[in-house]
C-alpha cells in the first residue's frame, strides 16, 4: 500500500492569482458571460452573447464562408454603411448647410481642420464604393438565382434599399456647394419636370395647371432653382431622413435573410419542390455517372431521391469523385473540403 | 495624338471618375468568377447542402468577415490619403459648366435622355426598372439555379440581365463618363473636348426617312399616316406582339402554360421595353432616327417615341 500523503495544492505564482481574482470577480463574471476556451459551446456563446455578432446564426452552410461564392458585397456594403454613418457624424461637426456658410466650411475643411481632408476623401470615396458595391451584390444574388422562393419579398427590400443608397450619394453630392455639385443635382432633378401629373412640363401639365413654382419640383428643390432650401432639404434627407428609412429597411432585410433560411445555397428547403426533385435527379444521375466527364463511384446502387425535409444521406461520392476525374472540386458546399480534425468531437 | 491621349488620361483620373475605373475592374473580376463558377456547376451539378455541411461562425465567418473588414478600411484610407475628393469653384448659379453632368450612377439614365424625351427617359424608364427588378422573383417561373452559380439551367434569365446590368447600365454609365463631352457630343478617347463643337442635326423620323411620309402636316397637324404607321408598330411591338406569342406558344411551351397569361405578359412588356432601348440606340446612331412615332393630344401629352 502506498502511503496516502494529503494533497496539497502548489501555491499558485502571482500573476496567476491576479488573474483569477480579475476573472472570477462579480464585475467580470457580468460582463463576460463565458470563458474563452476553444470548445463548441464557447463559440456557439461567443455568437448568441454578442448583440453585433446574433445577427449571424451559430452555425452555417459551409459555402457561406466560401467568398467566390459570396463576393461578401453585402457584407462590405454594410460595412460602408457604418463607415459612412461615422464618417459623416464627425464631418457634420465642421458644416453648416446654408448658402453663406456651406462652401466656406468646405474650404476650412479642406486647409485648416486636422485630418479633415482625410475625413472627407473617407466619406466620399466610402460612398462611391458603397454604390458600386451595393450594384455588385445585386448582381451576384441575382446570379445565384437567390431572389427565388422564399426569398422573393427580400430581394424587394434589396432593390429599394439600392434606391436608398442612390438617393442617398445624390443628396449628399449636393453638400458640398461647388459647381460639381449644383450642376449635377440640377441636372437630375429637372428630370422632376417631367413626371406625369406632376412635373410642370410633363403629360397633363396644363390641364392640371402645372406651373415651375408649384410642381413636384419646387417639391423637391423648395424653389424654381437650387438653392438654399434645396440645400437645407437635402442635407437633412442626406443625414437624418435616407439614413432613417435605409437603417430600418436594412433591419427588415437583415431579418429577412435569417427567417428566409440563411444564405441561399443549393438547399432545398420547400417541401417536394421542383428544385427538390430536380437536385435530387441531378445527384442521383451523378451517382451513376451519367454526367459526361464524371466517372461513376463505387458507392453502390444509386440512392433513392433524398426527401427534402429529412437531412439527405452523407456523401461521400463528392470528393473523390471531382478528384478521380481531375476536374477542380465540386460545387458541392462541403464535399471538397474536409472539416479540421480539431473541429470534430 | 498624344495631346489627345493626354486628354483622355486626364479625364480617366479625375478624382469623381476613379471608382468608375474600380467598378469596371470590379465588375470584369467578378464576371469571370461568377462564370467560371457556373460553368463548371453547368459541368457537375450541384449537391444539396446538409445538416452535416455547416461550420460554426465563430470563427471560420466572423474571421473572413474580420479580414475583409481591414482590407476594405485599408483600401479606403490608402484611396483617401493619395486622392482628394474634388471641390470645385463655388457654386454659380448662373455659370452652366459644359458638360453639365448628373452624378456617375444616374449618367446611364442621362444618355437615355438622347433617345427618348425626358418623361419617358427620365421617369418612366427609370420607374419600370425599379418595378421590373421588385417583379423578377414572382414573374421567373424557372425553380432551378436557386442559390448557386448556372447558366445552362436559366440561359434567358442569366442572359437578360447580364445584358441590361453589363450593358445598358454598367457600359451606358462608362460611355456617360468618358465619351459624352461638351455638349454632350460623342468624343472618341482620342478626341480633344472641344466645347465649341457644333454638329449638323440632321435627324429625321422613321416614316419620312423610309417613305417620306413627314410627322406633321405643313399646318402643324399630325400626319395620320404617320400616326397610324408608328402606332401600329409601337403597339404592336408591346402588345399584339406578346399577345401573339402567348397564342401561338400557350399550349406548346411547358413554360409558358407554367406562367399563365398574366406572369407572361409582364414579362414580355418588361423585356420588349428593355429590348426597345439597344434597339432605338441602334436606329439612332446608325441612321439618325429621330422618332419612330410622333403623336399628341391636346397640348401636353406627346408620345413621341
Amino acid at each position: 500500500m502506498a502511503l496516502k500523503l494529503p494533497f496539497v495544492p502548489p501555491k499558485p505564482p502571482p500573476v496567476e492569482k491576479m488573474k483569477k481574482s480579475i476573472t472570477q470577480s462579480e464585475a467580470w463574471k457580468s460582463i463576460f458571460r463565458h470563458s474563452y476556451q476553444d470548445n463548441q459551446r464557447n463559440r456557439a456563446l461567443q455568437i448568441v452573447d454578442n448583440v453585433f455578432l446574433h445577427l449571424h446564426p451559430v452555425r452555417v452552410p459551409r459555402h457561406a464562408t466560401n467568398y467566390s461564392f459570396t463576393w461578401g458585397m453585402g457584407g462590405i456594403t454594410f460595412l460602408l454603411f457604418i463607415h459612412l454613418t461615422v464618417t459623416g457624424i464627425i464631418l457634420m461637426f465642421w458644416y453648416r448647410p446654408t448658402e453663406a456658410f456651406a462652401f466656406q466650411d468646405m474650404k476650412a475643411l479642406m486647409n485648416d481642420v486636422a485630418f479633415g481632408p482625410l475625413l472627407r476623401n473617407l466619406h466620399r470615396w466610402a460612398a462611391h464604393s458603397m454604390v458600386i458595391t451595393v450594384m455588385l451584390h445585386m448582381f451576384r444574388v441575382f446570379l445565384t438565382g437567390s431572389y427565388k422562393p422564399p426569398r422573393q419579398f427580400n430581394w424587394g427590400v434589396g432593390v429599394i434599399l439600392l434606391l436608398l443608397t442612390f438617393l442617398l450619394s445624390f443628396t449628399g453630392y449636393l453638400l458640398p456647394w461647388d459647381q460639381l455639385s449644383i450642376w449635377a443635382v440640377t441636372v437630375g432633378t429637372n428630370m422632376a419636370r417631367s413626371v406625369p401629373l406632376q412635373g410642370s412640363e410633363g403629360p397633363f401639365s396644363n390641364y392640371l395647371g402645372l406651373r415651375p413654382d408649384n410642381d413636384i419640383r419646387f417639391i423637391l428643390l423648395g424653389g424654381t432653382q437650387v438653392g438654399e432650401p434645396t440645400l437645407l432639404r437635402f442635407y437633412v434627407g442626406h443625414c437624418i431622413f435616407l439614413p432613417f428609412i435605409a437603417a430600418t429597411l436594412m433591419a427588415v432585410h437583415f431579418w429577412r435573410v435569417r427567417k428566409d433560411g440563411g444564405i441561399s445555397g443549393p438547399v432545398v428547403s420547400t417541401k417536394a419542390s421542383e428544385g427538390a426533385k430536380y437536385i435530387a435527379e441531378k445527384m442521383a444521375q451523378k451517382r451513376l455517372g451519367q454526367i459526361k466527364g464524371v466517372p461513376a463511384t463505387t458507392n453502390g446502387a444509386p440512392k433513392p431521391a433524398a426527401p427534402a425535409k429529412a437531412p439527405a444521406p452523407p456523401k461521400p461520392a463528392a470528393a473523390p469523385t471531382a478528384a478521380s476525374a481531375g476536374t477542380p472540386p465540386a460545387a458541392a458546399p462541403g464535399g471538397a473540403k474536409a472539416p479540421p480534425p480539431w473541429l470534430k468531437k | 495624338m498624344s495631346d489627345a491621349l493626354h486628354n483622355f488620361w486626364l479625364i480617366l483620373s479625375k478624382p469623381d471618375n476613379v471608382p468608375i475605373v474600380l467598378m469596371m475592374i470590379l465588375v470584369i473580376f467578378y464576371c469571370w468568377l461568377a462564370f467560371k463558377q457556373a460553368r463548371r456547376n453547368d459541368r457537375l451539378g450541384v449537391f444539396e447542402a446538409t445538416q452535416a455541411d455547416k461550420v460554426q461562425v465563430w470563427p471560420y465567418l466572423v474571421k473572413i468577415e474580420f479580414l475583409v473588414t481591414i482590407i476594405v478600411l485599408i483600401v479606403l484610407t490608402v484611396w483617401a490619403i493619395t486622392i482628394n475628393a474634388p471641390l470645385e469653384e463655388a457654386a454659380n448659379p448662373t455659370l452652366t459648366p459644359n458638360p453639365s453632368k448628373a452624378p456617375w450612377y444616374f449618367l446611364g439614365l442621362q444618355e437615355m435622355l438622347v433617345y427618348f424625351d425626358p418623361w419617358i427617359a427620365g421617369v418612366m424608364l427609370p420607374t419600370f426598372i425599379i418595378v421590373g427588378l421588385i417583379l423578377v422573383p414572382y414573374i421567373d417561373p424557372n425553380p432551378k439555379g436557386n442559390g448557386y452559380y448556372t447558366f445552362k439551367e436559366r440561359p434567358f434569365a442569366i442572359s437578360t440581365f447580364a445584358i441590361g446590368f453589363l450593358i445598358l447600365w454598367v457600359l451606358l454609365i462608362i460611355l456617360g463618363t468618358f465619351m459624352r463631352g461638351p455638349g454632350w457630343y460623342y468624343f472618341w478617347p482620342w478626341e480633344y473636348w472641344d466645347t465649341h463643337r457644333v454638329v449638323a442635326l440632321t435627324n429625321i423620323d422613321l416614316w419620312e426617312k423610309i417613305f417620306g411620309i413627314p410627322s406633321k402636316n405643313v399646318d402643324g397637324s399630325f400626319n395620320l399616316i404617320q400616326v397610324a404607321l408608328g402606332g401600329a408598330l409601337i403597339i404592336g411591338w408591346l402588345a399584339l406582339l406578346p399577345m401573339w406569342i402567348w397564342k401561338k406558344y400557350k399550349e406548346k411551351s411547358s413554360v409558358l402554360k407554367q406562367m399563365g397569361a398574366l406572369k407572361f405578359g409582364m414579362t414580355a412588356v418588361l423585356f420588349l421595353m428593355m429590348a426597345g432601348l439597344p434597339i432605338k440606340m441602334f436606329l439612332r446612331l446608325a441612321f439618325n432616327i429621330k422618332y419612330i412615332w410622333v403623336f399628341g393630344v391636346g397640348h401636353d401629352l406627346f408620345f413621341n417615341i
